[in-house]
This record gives C-alpha cells, structure tokens and sequence, in this order.
C-alpha cells in the first residue's frame, strides 16, 4: 500500500479576481456553479485527515471568493491541521484576517506579480499592487508568518533584488521564486513568459547571493527554469507519494497539473472516497514507483532525485506521459525543447500576454 | 550545512510551527509551512522541552532521568537538525 499522504491541496475556487497569464491553472478553468459546496469540502477534508494528511493548503483561484472560507478554516482546524491560507491578497481586509486568524489560519502565502505597482499590475490585470502591501502589514500585524510567493518570468526576472527587497520590507518568513512552470495559461502565453539566457545568468547569481545574506532571516526558494537546464526539476517526492490536489469541482489530482495528461482518468470525490482514489485509483498509481519508467530514467542513477523529471511536461511535449521529461539531456526529445527556446526565448514579434479569464 | 549549537542555547519552536499527536501515524509530528516532521520518540522528547526558557543543557540533564545515556552533545546536534529544518530557533 502506498505510504499516507502529508498534504491536501484544496482549491476551493478557479475565480480570481486577477488575470496572470502565468497562472498554470487549466484554460478551461471551473466554473462557479460546478464547484463544490460547503459540505461537500468538510467532507474531504475528513477523508484527507483520515487518510493521513496533515496540512490543508487553502488555495484557487482566490479562496477569499468563497463566502464559506471561515467555516471551512474552522473544520480544517478542528482536524488538527495545520492551515495555509494561499491568497493574493486582493480582498483581505484586516477584519477578514483577523477573523481567518482566530478560527486557526496558521501561515499565510501571499503572492506577488513584480516589485514596482506598474510591474505588478500589469501582469495582474488589475490594480492589485497597494492592496498586497496591506494585505502584507495585516498579516504582520497579526502575527502570522507569512511565505510570499512570486512566478518569474520574461517580463519580471530582471527586477529579481527590487522583488527580494520587497519581501524582506513585507516581513516574509520566506520567499519562493519559481520560474514559471509551463502548463494551462502559462504554456499558452509561454513565447511572452521563456526568459532569455542572459536574464537567467543575471538572475540566478543575485538570488544565490541573497540567499547567503539573509540566511536566518528570510529563507529563499529559487525553483529553476527548467527548459534551460541540462537536468529536469523533480516531480514532487515522487508521484502518488505526498501530497493530492482536490480541484473546484471534486476532481482528484495527484498533481495539480494533471488535467493536462488528457489520457489520465480523472477520478472525482463525488463517486469514490479520497481513501479508495489514493490507494488504488489508475491515476495515482500510473507513475508511482519506478516501474513505469522506459529508458534512459529507467537506467539512469538520477531517477531517485528526479523521478525522471514532469509527467506533465513529457506528456505535453511528447505526447506520451511515461516518456522521460524532454528537459533532460538525455532525453531522445530534448530538440524538441532547445527548437521552443531557439523560437520562443526571443520572438521577433511578441505577442500580447492572453490574460487568465473564465470563458 | 548544520551550525554547531552550544550547550548554553535556548531553543524554542519557531512561530507558526504547530507540534501535535498524529493518531493515524501514531507518532508525534511538528506541522511547518514547507513540510511535515514526523519524530521519533526522544526528538519528541526533546522538542517538548524547546520551551525557550531551558537550555540544550537543562533539556539533557532532563532527559538524562528517562533515557539512560543521554549525552548533552547529542542534544545539540538533534537541536541543530531542527534549526537546519527550521522547526526550532537559538537564542544566545
Ligand atoms: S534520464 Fe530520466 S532519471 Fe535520468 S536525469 Fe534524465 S529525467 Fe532524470
Ligand atoms: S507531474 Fe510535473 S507538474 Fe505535476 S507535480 Fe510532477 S513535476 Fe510538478
């Protein structure tokens, strides 16, 4: 049987009142009235504590869009979870967080577009930057940690030490840097997102740099861009192997990109408990282990660090989800991923970012 | 990289850091925004006592009552692995 799940990723809401075009969320985002109602969340957050999880991250879309989120914190606390409220911060006024607070919130990640208001809300799509620096001394005031998070990309990697000094002037605990991750909006907009080599060699030193400087303080997280390395990211701990995701509308993930493997059978809390899709559901089990695997990560060493890398990615680039992850060096379709770069890292003609929306 | 931690330290459980009883894994476990710890029985010993008044060597010399053998350098280096995960903090 495979080992009990540490966390739960409820994504209560694809709403947002924000328009990344970063976001990795599906193009075809849930719409309000398929989602699912308050007893239907208590109800899996039981399952998921009874399965083992023991952190309930609250994120969408924008959690704050749902009228029940305090009385899904109450539950989530109740259970004995730790809460992670995942926000953007447009609507958390200092009544709200408190509020959030009292019934057990216990850390709170706040994202952030850019360092500068224009930078910022321009790739928001709103007027979004002042109400995250509110947001940020609510959050300081009442004594939460705080985790800020920003997406990097083409158009903010440049800006990378305004971006950490904001953070550390926010009072974040922590700060995750993730270059982009290319699935749903993202890869649709990825020849506006693909940051350039030169930016990448620019970047990377002053977030290495910062890490050493405020070691102690703020602890920073710098996820790769991985199209340009020789080696892919890891896939989680393994897939099937920490944590699943539960989408609006009851869908059960075992990552939160899945719906992109269109060949992957999508099982749904509605029919089956958390239990029976975790244990023995084609989907969690397709890529546990490292039976799955074909060559080379079938013989490769690297396959205990990096699980041979994103099924998401091997599935979208190469059509097949149990292929190696075409980042890799290795891989008999890395061309595909160096022709992406060639034509994309810099387009001769960039074309206007397709800003996240419902249809 | 693990710091040394010296024996005149005081730790205590960083902020946001939630230590609790899990009855599915039966073990304790501390709860952290990057993760989930789960602890062996003298860890949960030990962090029990990181209350930010006893040193790491209060903690052994209380320690040194229920577990035979409890030598205070091994306190500190666990309490340095809990610094390292960022579970627990130093003063002094
Ligand atoms: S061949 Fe597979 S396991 Fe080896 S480094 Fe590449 S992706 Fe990782
Ligand atoms: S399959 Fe890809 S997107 Fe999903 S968790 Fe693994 S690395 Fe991330």
């Amino acid at each position: 049987m495979a080992e009990a799940p540490f966390g739960l990723l409820a994504e209560l809401t694809h709403r947002c009142p924000l328009q990344c075009g970063y976001c990795s969320n599906p193009v075809e985002l849930v719409r309000r009235d398929a989602e699912l109602d308050t007893e239907s969340w208590r109800r899996v957050f039981d399952q998921a504590r009874a399965l083992g999880a023991l952190q309930i991250h609250l994120s969408g879309g924008e959690p704050l869009l749902r009228p029940d989120l305090p009385e899904l914190v109450t539950h989530a606390n109740s259970l004995g979870c730790y809460v992670n409220l995942v926000t953007s911060g447009v609507g958390l006024s200092r009544d709200r967080l408190r509020e959030l607070a009292s019934r057990g919130v216990d850390h709170v990640q706040l994202s952030l577009q850019d360092a500068t208001r224009i930078g910022n809300d321009r790739i928001a799509g709103i007027k979004a930057f002042d109400r995250k620096v509110e947001a940020a001394a609510h959050i300081r005031e009442e004594g939460l940690p705080l985790t800020v998070n920003t997406v990097l990309h083409r158009q903010n990697l440049d800006n990378i030490a305004g971006i950490i000094a904001m953070a550390e002037e926010m009072g974040a605990e922590r700060l995750e840097l993730a270059n982009t991750q290319y699935y749903g909006w993202a890869l649709r907009n990825r020849a506006v997102l693909l940051p350039t080599r030169e930016q990448l060699a620019h970047a990377d030193p002053i977030a290495a740099a910062a890490q050493e400087r405020l070691r102690g303080r703020m602890e920073i997280v710098y996820v790769i861009a991985d199209y340009h390395e020789a080696h892919p990211k890891p896939c989680m701990y393994g897939w099937g192997a920490r944590q699943l995701t539960v989408a609006p509308n009851g869908d059960v993930l075992p990552c939160p990109a899945a719906t992109v493997i269109s060949s992957l059978k999508i099982e749904n809390v509605r029919d089956s408990s958390l239990h029976d899709i975790w244990h023995n559901s084609p989907s969690f089990n397709a890529f546990r282990g490292f039976e799955w695997m074909k060559d080379p990560c079938r013989s490769c060493p690297r396959k205990e660090i990096d699980f041979g890398g994103c099924r998401c990615q091997a599935f979208q680039l190469t059509g097949d989800a149990a292929n190696t992850d075409p980042v890799c060096s290795l891989s008999p379709s890395r061309s595909t991923v160096d022709l992406i770069l060639e034509t994309e890292m810099a387009p001769s003609e960039v074309p206007a970012m397709a800003m996240r929306k419902m249809s | 990289m693990t710091t040394a931690v010296a024996l005149d330290a005081v730790p205590h459980i960083r902020r946001g850091v939630k230590c609790t009883y899990d009855q599915i894994r039966g073990a304790h476990v501390v709860l952290f925004p990057e993760g989930v710890l789960v602890l062996n029985e003298t860890a949960a010993s030990v962090v029990a006592l990181c209350d930010g008044v006893r040193s790491v060597g209060d903690i052994a010399l209380a320690l040194g009552d229920v577990y035979a053998g409890v030598q205070p350098e091994d306190i500190a280096e666990l309490v340095a692995r809990l610094v390292e995960r960022r579970v627990v903090d130093v003063d002094g």
